[in-house]
């Protein structure tokens, strides 16, 4: 039997890095093909491909046996490939009917013929959809069924679900799941992204590894278990990138925070972090760990759950507050929230704390130099002058400016959300030593990271998320990225809801 | 090896020039508008005509240009700045003659009307979140309905109540019209705010990166609220310098004002996207604008067709500033 899709040898690069080096997948009719890996494994990138969203730098596409080149997503979809991307991306003004035919939406429409046709796919999903709702007003698991239903309307053979039940509470899951194997039955090819390993062993027939771009191996789903696919995930070593961690004496609670909440992003989350010690949070993108960030840094409010700061409690209207408090967030996307990028190092330097370069409301500039030349000199930041404008500078050192601000404002608790992210080896290695430098200073430090061999490397420990809440706790002589990812993928919240019920 | 050198100066030079363009354009407008008029007008270089440009621009445009060019910078945008001045011209010209107040307390009085206008205008922009150009389209129907409410529609006459107003608006200093002394001592402290205090810098800064400066733990919100407000005031200031010039105050000041406000601080080669403009080019670009209105006047160019090269060159303006932001990615 002929699949219905084969990628043979896909290679992508993007600006000189290789997102996919020559990888094989395929897909036939009638299977749940599920794709896994860890965050930036290069799995929704092979599915842009075949979504025809991306082209391929090489490799070959084959539909039923028929070697092809998509010219982009409509070509995709009028071959019957339907993407449902995570986001979601329905007309929310758009009513539900027309949502589900857009695109081949006739110059006059029949509003009734059109709503009739709607619901019979709707009905067909066993969902009680009103085919006139604006779909910005459904729920985001009515949403995800609209776009099934336009998928089928495209009488769509295969269809790629990424990580359709991340945003789900669990009895739309579990419909969800339904009608994934009823389309296999009805011998459509169905690619499932899942962090949720024990949904993926539920519903797959086959599973595909995905490791930097590659393909690892893909198995029959009955031939292996949770603990071999995870194995199987990870293993990329960093080198001696790492300060020594002795020195450091975590001393007093510094941040006590408790049953935090806001929304189904944060639930219950609750953890110290001491003077002198830099605490990792572990855990898959979109796990809850920015959102908890921003809560102590109150960039955001939480619905309820206490902060105490020093053994004071702690009131958190803005950000302002915190920075008060003598808390500081180096944000996860540096060029939206880090910095500013076309104004020069030294404005950027004293933004957290601009009284100390000011008399009256006048500035000091002078005194503003000198600080910004001494912080860089300190950070060996490499920068014509520190008049240069940020813009000029590469990742690794407009990271440094971000984080020199809260060395400026002399945080007591400072919370890195992904500070590497975007920065070259060396500077890396830069960041680095000077969380350990402010560990050493008897700072708290927090750190959000996607990359477990970094959290390894500068953490005491290890808090882990999944779905908002915290699922287990690593020491260091737990620091493995089996134990790391094994609560990261099966401890999800939702089990526990189930285990509590 | 000269082949070498040239190739490796072409991609510093461009920027370079972009940047000249961006600081020095301006400057570089005005000079030459003024050599041009100036040959082709006998007229144009008479002390009698441009110290009428000078005061024109003072009632005009210029003074407001100051506080829309704080607003501006905050990426907002405030097109209430006619109206309130109308408020301030009428509010005026009615404290004094009708209510039979002081000089000083009628202008302590009138800069709180403005002031008192532009954060309501702040007030919805920074806290509520809404947008700029709606929040100040309503300020404007509104404070041009007080000014009409005050007056009754109708001119007042200050009379002899306000003559140290009158003084003030058609007196000389030093050979120079006063409220266009007073137009540049205001541009002179905006500049001073803008280069000098952390107020200026926090308001470029908000401008450039509202959320990298919150996260930063200033309260934005204050200081977006602040520049609507120094804005009313400073329009306000600008209705009295109307009033003060004929000694009367009548709610048709400042119609249509806010096109020439916003123009000096476009023509100064501020950014509406925020974060970038300088006080002594919005001057110059105030200038430009009222020499150009001048050389139309001399020229015989009737009102109806002013407008139309006007907004020509609004167009031109924003065409020279986004050319040069592109080309300096």
């Amino acid at each position: 039997m002929t699949d219905l899709v084969s990628l043979t040898g896909i290679r992508k690069n993007f600006l000189g890095v290789h997102a996919l080096k020559g990888v094989d997948f395929n897909l036939k009719a009638g299977e749940v093909h599920a794709l896994v890996g860890e965050n930036g494994a290069g799995k929704s990138t092979l599915m842009r491909v075949l979504a025809g969203e991306i082209a391929p730098t090489s490799g070959t596409i084959t539909l039923d046996g028929e070697v092809t080149q998509l010219s982009g997503p409509r070509d995709a979809t009028s071959r019957g490939i339907s993407v449902i991307h995570q986001e979601l991306a329905l007309a929310p003004d758009l009513t539900v009917a027309e949502n589900i035919f857009l695109g081949r939406l006739p110059g006059v429409v029949n509003h009734a013929a059109l709503r009739k046709a709607a619901s019979a796919i709707l009905n067909r999903l066993g969902f009680d959809i009103d085919p006139g709702a604006e779909a910005g007003t459904l729920t985001v698991a009515h949403q995800q069924v609209v776009e099934i239903a336009k998928a089928l309307s495209n009488n769509a053979r295969v269809i790629v679900f990424d990580e359709p039940t991340a945003v789900l509470a669990n009895s739309d899951a579990e419909r969800l799941l339904a009608i994934i194997r009823e389309l296999r039955a009805a011998g459509a090819g169905v690619v499932y992204i899942s962090h949720r390993l024990n949904e993926v062993f539920d519903l797959s027939d086959r599973i595909t590894i995905m490791k930097d771009g590659s393909h690892v191996e893909t198995v029959e789903t009955a031939a292996t278990d949770v603990d071999t696919v995870i194995a199987r995930m990870v293993g990329r070593q960093m080198s001696a990138l790492f300060p020594p961690k002795e020195g450091r004496a975590p001393g007093d609670v510094v941040v006590d925070v408790r049953n935090i909440n806001r929304g189904r992003k944060v639930r219950n989350v609750s953890f110290t972090v001491r003077a002198g010690e830099v605490v990792g949070l572990g855990g898959l993108v979109g796990s809850g760990r920015t959102e908890v960030a921003r809560l102590i840094f109150g960039a955001d409010r939480m619905d309820s759950g206490a902060i105490e700061l020093h053994g004071k409690p702690l009131r958190l209207s803005s950000p302002r507050d915190a920075v008060r408090a003598r808390i500081g967030l180096v944000p996860e996307s540096r060029k939206e929230q880090g910095v500013i990028l076309e104004a020069p190092i030294r404005v950027n330097t004293t933004l957290a704390k601009i009284r100390s370069v000011t008399r009256m409301g006048f500035l000091n500039v002078g005194k503003e130099r000198r600080i910004a030349n001494a912080l860089g000199a300190d950070m060996r930041l490499k920068a014509s002058s520190v008049e240069a404008p940020v813009s000029s500078l590469s990742g690794g050192n407009q990271q440094k400016v971000a984080l020199a601000k809260w060395f400026h404002a002399d945080c007591e608790l400072l919370i890195l959300d992904e500070p590497t992210r975007g920065v070259d080896v060396g500077a890396k290695s830069e960041i680095y030593n000077l969380i350990n430098d402010l560990a050493k200073a008897g700072k708290a430090v927090l750190v959000i990271s996607s990359e477990h061999q970094e959290l390894f490397g500068i953490c005491d420990r290890i808090l882990v998320m999944a779905e908002g809440a915290i699922v287990g706790e690593l020491d260091e002589d737990a620091f493995t990225e089996h134990e790391l990812l094994t609560l990261a993928m099966t401890q999800s919240a939702r089990d526990r809801d189930e285990a509590s019920q | 090896m000269s082949n070498i050198s040239a190739s490796a100066a072409t991609p510093s030079f461009t920027p370079r020039l972009v940047e000249a363009v961006r600081q020095y354009g301006t400057l570089g407008i005005f000079l030459v508008l003024v050599i041009v008029a100036s040959f082709w007008s006998d007229a144009f270089l008479t002390e009698r005509n441009l110290m009428n440009v000078v005061r024109q621009v003072a009632s005009g445009a210029g003074i407001m240009a100051v506080g829309m060019l704080f607003v501006v910078l905050t990426r907002g945008i405030d097109l209430s700045v006619g109206s309130i001045a109308a408020v301030g011209s009428v509010l005026c010209a009615y404290l004094v003659a009708v209510q039979g107040y002081s000089v000083p307390v009628t202008i302590l009085l009138v800069i709180l009307a403005g002031s008192a206008c532009g954060m309501v205008t702040g007030f919805f922009v920074a806290y509520m979140r809404l947008p700029s150009f709606v929040i100040s389209l309503a300020m404007m129907a509104i404070a041009r309905g007080i000014s009409l409410i005050i007056s009754a529609g109708r001119p007042i006459t200050m009379g002899s109540p306000g003559a140290s107003l009158v003084d003030f608006g058609s007196g000389f200093f030093l050979g120079i019209p006063q409220p266009a002394i007073l137009m540049l001592i205001i541009f002179a402290i905006g500049g001073v705010v803008l280069t000098y205090t952390s107020f200026g810098r926090l308001v470029t800064a908000i401008g450039s990166n509202e959320e990298a400066v919150r996260l930063s733990g200033v309260p934005v919100e204050r200081y977006v609220l602040s520049v609507y407000v120094i804005s009313g005031a400073l329009a306000a200031i600008a209705g009295i310098v109307a009033a003060s010039r004929t000694g009367i105050g009548t709610p048709q000041v400042g119609v249509g004002a806010e096109l020439d406000v916003i123009a000096a601080v476009v023509i100064g080669g501020a950014s509406l996207m925020g974060g970038r403009g300088g006080m002594f080019n919005t001057l110059l670009g105030a200038l430009i604008l009222g020499i150009i209105t001048n050389i139309m006047n001399l020229a015989g160019v009737p009102g109806y067709h002013q407008n139309v090269y006007l907004g020509l060159i609004i167009i031109l303006a924003m065409l020279i500033q986004f050319v040069t932001a592109r080309s300096r990615r």
